[in-house]
C-alpha cells in the first residue's frame, strides 16, 4: 500500500473519530444491511473498522471500502444505538468523499446519479420544468398505461433501469403547473398570530409533493403561523453531502442561509419549518459542512431555527380534529423517518398527532428501522433496497394497517413501492403525515 | 509438552492463496458451504479480525455455516490441511475469544440461527448456537419462564458464544452463570465428529460431565452446534432501590447483613465515586459525587415477599449509613434508577476514548480490600480508573479509559492491569469472573493455577486436539507471552 497515499487519505476520512468505536458490537442489532446481508463486513463496526484501515494504509484497494460503504444506507440508527457516541455519520460522509474522489460508479449508476445530484441543485426554473414534464407525462397516460398494459411495460423495462422504472410509476400525482403558480407566497394566520415562520419548500419534495407542502402551510395557519415561503432556498444539499460533495452541498447551504437572512431584514422568523425528514435533518447540521469560523456561525444560527413542521404544530396553538366514521374504521401505521429520529430527535411530536387524530394507530415491529429508501440508495442499490423494503413490508403487514403514515418524501415513494410490489395496493395507502391530519381537520385555504 | 506447542505453532499465517494448495482448500470448501457464506474478499477478512478487546489478525477465509454437518466437515477438512479454526459468534468477547491468531479458517457461527424452542412442560429450551441471547430471555418471558444469565451484551451476544464463555451477568448472585443452566450440548469435536453430551435431564451422572467442561472452555475442545438450556419459572415481580455510601467499607457490610438476614437480591450492582463524577458530567441525574460507593438493588419473586424484602433492605441500608435511598413506584421510575448504571460507558468513553474492562473476581469479605488497592493502582499510574461490578459475587470491573494512540500512557495501563491481575489472585480471587482468558489473559494462568495445574489442562486439550488446530493461542500462553494493550 502506498504509504504516502494513506498520510492524504487521513486527512480526508475522519479518522480520529474510528478510535471512539469500542468494537462492543451494540450497533449490530440495529443496523438494517447487518440483519440483510449477513456478515459484519456490512455493519456499522465492520464499516467503521475498513475506514480506519483504509486511513492506515492497510487495505490493497479501495474497492474493499467501496463495497461495504456503497451498501450503507446511512440511515444513522447505529448511532442511536451507541454506547459511546460513536460519529458514525461523520465517518461515513468522509468514506463517501474519499471514495468520490478516487473512483466513479459505474455505468448506470453513475448516469442516474449523476442526473439526480444535477437536477436538485439545480435552478428553481429547472426543476418547475421538470415538475411540469412529469404532470404532463402523468396526465397523457402514459403510466397508467404501462402500469396496465405488459407490453408496454416490457418496452420500457428494455429502455430504463429497473429502479427507475419502479419508482416513477409510484410517484402520486404531482400538481399542475398552474396550481403552483397560484400558491400563495404569504399566508397569514387564522387565529392569533403565534409565530411567524418561513417554509422550507425543498426539491424533491415540491417537485413531488407540492400538495403536501401547501397542506403543511395551511396546518400552520391554522395553528397561528404566519407562514412565508423562503422563495430563495433551494435544495438542502443532503444528497450531495452524503454522496461525496462537501463542496456543493456548502453552496446549496451558503444559499440557503443567505435566504433566510434576506427574510429577517424586515421582520423576525421564529422558526424555518419544513415538512421532510431527511432534509429537515441536513438543514440542522449545517454547521459541520464549513470550516470557515463565520460561516460556522452563520450556519448555526440558520441550523437552530429550523424545525420539522410537526415539532411547530406541537408547540403552537392546537389544531381541533373531527372523526368521520370513515376515518374510525381505517387502522394507521407510522413509518419514522430515520433522519427525523436519529439525527433531528423528533420522535414524540408526530406520535402525539398521529394519536390524537385517531383511536386505531397500531405500532409496527421495528418502526425505527429504515424501510430502504435513504435518499437515493433505492436508486442506486436497487436489489439491497429491495431486500430491506421486503422486511419492512413484512413488518407493515402485521398491523393490518389500511394506511401507513410518513414524514419524508424518500419514504413515502419506498413504502408506496413496498405496497405496489406487495399486492396491497387496494387495501393500503401511503400518506405523509401533514396529508393526513388536513383530512381530519377539514381545512380551509386562506390568501 | 513441547511438541504439542511446536505443532501449534508451526501452523502459522497459513499463506492461502495463490498456490495449489489454497485453490483446492477453497474449491473443497465451496464444496461445503454455498458462495454467498464463503468470505474471501479482502473487505470481509478485514471485517473478522478484531473482536471487543485487542488485536488484529487477519484469517485467510471465513465460511458461514448453518448445519452441524457442515461444521463437522469444515473441521474436518482443517484436520486435512492443518489449517487453525476460529469459532465466532457476533464478537463481543472482551477477551480475545474470536480472534483469529494463527489466520487460517474463522468459522462464523452466527447465521445458524434458526432453532429456538421454549418446552414448557420440560422446562427446557433447545437453541441454535447463533440465537441471540435476550432472544432466548424474550421467547422463555412470554411462556412465563426465565432463563436467568444475563450478560449486559445480551443484546448482541450468541448463546454460542454465551455458552463458550460461560459468561455472567448481574443476575450470578442469586442465580449462578451459564454453566449452571446447560443441561446439554451438541459439539463438533476439534477432530471433527459430532457428540452430545449430557440431555434433557436436569439430574445426569452418566460418564464424564462433558458438558461442564466444554462451557467455559472457549471454542478450544469444540464447536458447539445445539445446546439444551434449563428454565425456570418466571418471578411474578421485581423492584429495584438505590442506596449510596460515603464509605465503601460501609456498603461491603450492607450487603454481608442484607444475604446474612436471607434476603437474596437478584442483583447488586456497585458503582464508584469515579463512576458517579462521570455520569454526572454526562447526564445530571442528582449523584452525591462525593459519595464512595453506590449500590443498585434489584429483588424479584412474590409481590408480597418482594415487598417486605425492600423494607428489609432499606432498614438495613439506613443501618449502615447510607446517606441516600431511592426507590421506584413505576415501571418508569425503575428505569430512571438503573440508568446511572446504564450511562457509566458512555460517561466514561467521554473521557477517553479507549476502554480496557477488565474482569476480576475476589471473594466477597475481599471487595473492601480490592476495592482500595484499585484505588491505589489508580493514583501510582495516574489513569482515570474507574470500578463497577457485581458486588453480590465478587466481581469486579474495573475500567481504565485512555487512549490507545498514546504510546506512554498504554505502557502504564498494561502495567497496572498486570497488578490489577495480580491482586485478585493475591486476595484469593481470579483473574476472569466472566471475560474469558482469551489471548489477554493467558500470560497469567500459571500464576492462578500452578504449574501442575497448567500441565492438567494442557494434556486434556492435546487428547481431544491432536492437532492443534481448534483456536489456536487461547487460554494457553505461547511461551514468552506478555500482555499488550495495542493492535501491534
Amino acid at each position: 500500500m502506498n504509504k504516502r497515499a494513506s498520510e492524504q487519505w487521513k486527512q480526508v476520512l475522519a479518522y480520529d473519530d474510528t478510535f471512539q468505536c469500542i468494537q462492543c458490537g451494540y450497533c449490530l442489532p440495529a443496523c438494517p444491511t447487518y440483519e440483510t446481508m449477513q456478515s459484519e463486513t456490512h455493519s456499522p463496526r465492520g464499516r467503521i473498522n475498513l475506514v480506519k484501515a483504509t486511513a492506515e494504509g492497510n487495505l490493497n484497494s479501495i474497492e474493499a471500502l467501496a463495497n461495504s460503504i456503497d451498501k450503507c444506507l446511512g440511515c444513522l440508527a447505529c448511532e442511536s444505538a451507541c454506547p459511546t457516541g460513536v460519529p458514525y455519520g461523520k465517518i461515513f460522509d468522509s468514506a463517501k468523499m474519499l471514495l468520490a474522489q478516487h473512483r466513479k460508479p459505474k455505468g448506470q449508476k453513475r448516469f442516474i446519479q449523476g442526473i439526480l445530484l444535477r437536477l436538485v441543485k439545480s435552478n428553481k426554473v429547472w426543476q418547475n420544468l421538470a415538475a411540469s414534464v412529469l404532470w404532463l407525462v402523468q396526465k397523457s397516460g402514459l403510466l397508467t398505461l404501462a402500469k396496465r398494459s405488459h407490453t408496454w411495460n416490457r418496452l420500457l423495462a428494455r429502455i430504463l433501469p429497473p429502479s427507475v422504472l419502479a419508482f416513477t410509476l409510484v410517484i402520486p400525482e404531482v400538481s399542475s403547473p398552474v396550481t403552483r403558480w397560484k400558491r400563495p407566497k404569504v399566508w397569514t394566520s387564522a387565529k392569533k398570530q403565534k409565530y411567524t415562520v418561513a417554509f422550507f419548500t425543498g426539491c424533491i419534495m415540491d417537485m413531488m409533493f407540492e400538495q403536501v407542502n401547501r397542506q403543511s402551510m395551511s396546518l400552520l395557519q391554522q395553528s397561528g403561523c404566519e407562514v412565508i415561503v423562503l422563495q430563495q432556498a433551494g435544495c438542502c444539499g443532503a444528497l450531495h453531502a452524503h454522496a461525496g460533495d462537501r463542496e456543493t452541498a456548502a453552496r446549496l447551504a451558503r444559499n440557503n442561509i443567505i435566504a433566510l437572512e434576506k427574510l429577517e431584514r424586515d421582520r423576525k422568523i421564529d422558526f424555518v419549518v419544513n415538512a421532510a425528514g431527511g432534509c429537515g435533518a441536513m438543514l440542522q447540521q449545517y454547521e459541520s459542512l464549513f470550516d470557515d469560523p463565520q460561516w460556522k456561525k452563520r450556519a448555526h444560527y440558520f441550523s437552530v431555527k429550523n424545525k420539522d413542521i410537526s415539532e411547530v404544530l406541537k408547540r403552537a396553538e392546537p389544531l381541533h380534529f373531527a372523526k368521520s366514521e370513515q376515518q374510525s374504521s381505517e387502522t394507521v401505521t407510522y413509518q419514522p423517518s430515520c433522519h427525523m429520529t436519529n439525527v433531528q430527535k423528533n420522535v414524540t411530536a408526530p406520535l402525539h398527532f398521529i394519536r390524537s387524530a385517531c383511536d386505531n394507530f397500531q405500532a409496527m415491529p421495528g418502526a425505527d428501522r429504515c424501510c430502504g429508501s435513504a435518499g437515493i440508495y433505492n436508486m442506486m442499490e436497487y436489489e439491497a433496497s429491495m431486500e430491506i423494503l421486503d422486511r419492512k413490508m413484512a413488518s407493515v403487514r402485521t398491523t393490518n394497517a389500511s394506511t401507513i403514515i410518513t414524514t419524508n418524501p424518500g419514504c413515502y415513494l419506498q413504502m408506496k413501492l413496498g405496497v405496489e410490489k406487495h399486492q396491497l395496493h387496494d387495501r393500503v395507502r401511503v400518506v405523509h403525515l401533514s396529508e393526513w391530519l388536513a383530512e381530519h381537520i377539514q381545512l380551509t385555504e386562506h390568501e | 509438552m513441547e511438541d504439542y506447542e511446536k505443532t501449534e505453532a508451526s501452523l502459522g499465517g497459513c499463506e492461502m492463496y495463490g498456490n495449489e494448495r489454497s485453490d483446492e482448500i477453497i474449491r473443497e470448501l465451496r464444496a461445503i458451504v454455498d458462495d454467498r457464506r464463503l468470505l474471501t474478499a479482502e473487505e470481509h477478512l478485514n471485517s473478522y479480525a478484531f473482536d471487543a478487546s485487542f488485536g488484529y489478525y487477519l484469517p485467510d477465509v471465513v465460511v458461514q455455516p448453518v448445519t452441524t454437518d457442515e461444521v463437522a466437515q469444515i473441521v474436518r477438512l482443517a484436520n486435512r490441511y492443518l489449517i487453525p479454526i476460529t469459532p465466532r459468534g457476533q464478537s463481543t468477547s472482551l477477551s480475545g475469544g474470536p480472534l483469529p491468531v494463527k489466520g487460517g479458517i474463522v468459522i462464523d457461527m452466527s447465521r445458524m440461527n434458526d432453532k429456538l424452542i421454549i418446552d414448557d412442560e420440560d422446562l427446557v429450551a433447545i437453541v441454535s448456537p447463533g440465537i441471540i441471547t435476550a432472544h432466548i430471555h424474550r421467547a422463555a418471558e412470554e411462556k412465563g419462564l426465565m432463563y436467568p444469565p444475563d450478560p449486559s451484551s445480551s443484546h448482541v451476544s450468541t448463546i454460542g458464544g454465551n455458552l463458550a464463555e460461560n459468561s455472567g451477568g448481574p443476575r450470578g448472585l442469586k442465580y449462578g452463570v451459564t454453566k449452571d443452566y446447560v443441561i446439554g450440548l451438541e459439539v463438533v469435536t476439534p477432530t471433527g465428529e459430532v457428540i452430545r453430551t449430557g440431555g434433557r435431564t436436569i439430574k445426569n451422572v452418566t460418564g464424564y460431565d462433558l458438558t461442564k467442561l466444554i462451557v467455559g472452555s472457549e471454542g478450544t475442545l469444540g464447536i458447539i452446534t445445539e445446546a439444551t438450556l434449563r428454565l425456570i419459572p418466571l418471578p411474578p415481580a421485581k423492584k429495584t432501590l438505590l442506596a449510596c455510601f460515603d464509605q465503601l467499607v460501609d456498603s461491603g457490610r450492607a450487603i454481608t447483613a442484607i444475604l446474612a438476614s436471607g434476603i437474596v437480591p437478584a442483583k447488586i450492582e456497585l458503582m464508584d465515586r469515579y463512576c458517579m463524577e462521570a455520569v454526572e458530567k454526562y447526564e445530571p441525574s442528582q449523584l452525591p459525587v462525593d459519595a464512595e460507593a453506590l449500590l443498585l438493588f434489584e429483588l424479584d419473586g412474590h409481590p408480597a415477599a418482594i415487598a417486605d424484602e425492600l423494607h428489609q433492605v432499606e432498614r438495613i441500608c439506613k443501618e449502615h449509613h447510607a446517606r441516600m435511598i431511592r426507590t421506584a413506584n413505576d415501571e418508569a421510575e425503575e428505569e430512571q434508577l438503573w440508568r446511572a448504571r446504564k450511562l457509566v460507558s458512555p460517561a466514561i468513553a467521554r473521557i477517553k476514548p479507549t476502554k480496557i474492562a477488565e474482569d476480576i473476581c475476589v471473594p466477597k469479605s475481599k471487595i473492601a480490600e480490592a476495592f482500595a488497592r484499585l484505588q491505589q493502582i489508580r493514583h501510582r499510574y495516574g489513569l482515570q480508573l474507574v470500578v463497577f461490578g457485581h458486588a453480590g459475587d465478587g466481581n469486579l470491573h474495573p475500567n481504565i479509559v485512555c487512549d490507545v494512540r498514546d504510546k506512554e500512557e498504554m505502557k502504564r495501563v498494561e502495567a497496572a492491569v498486570e497488578e490489577i491481575f495480580k491482586l485478585a489472585i493475591e486476595l484469593g480471587g481470579t483473574l476472569s469472573g466472566e471475560h474469558g482468558i482469551g489471548t489477554m489473559k493467558a500470560p497469567f494462568m500459571e500464576m492462578e493455577l500452578g504449574e501442575q495445574g497448567m500441565h492438567f489442562m494442557q494434556q486434556i486439550k492435546r487428547a481431544l486436539d491432536p492437532n492443534g488446530i481448534m483456536n489456536p493461542g487461547k487460554i494457553f500462553p505461547t511461551p514468552g507471552q506478555r500482555l499488550v494493550l495495542s493492535d501491534e
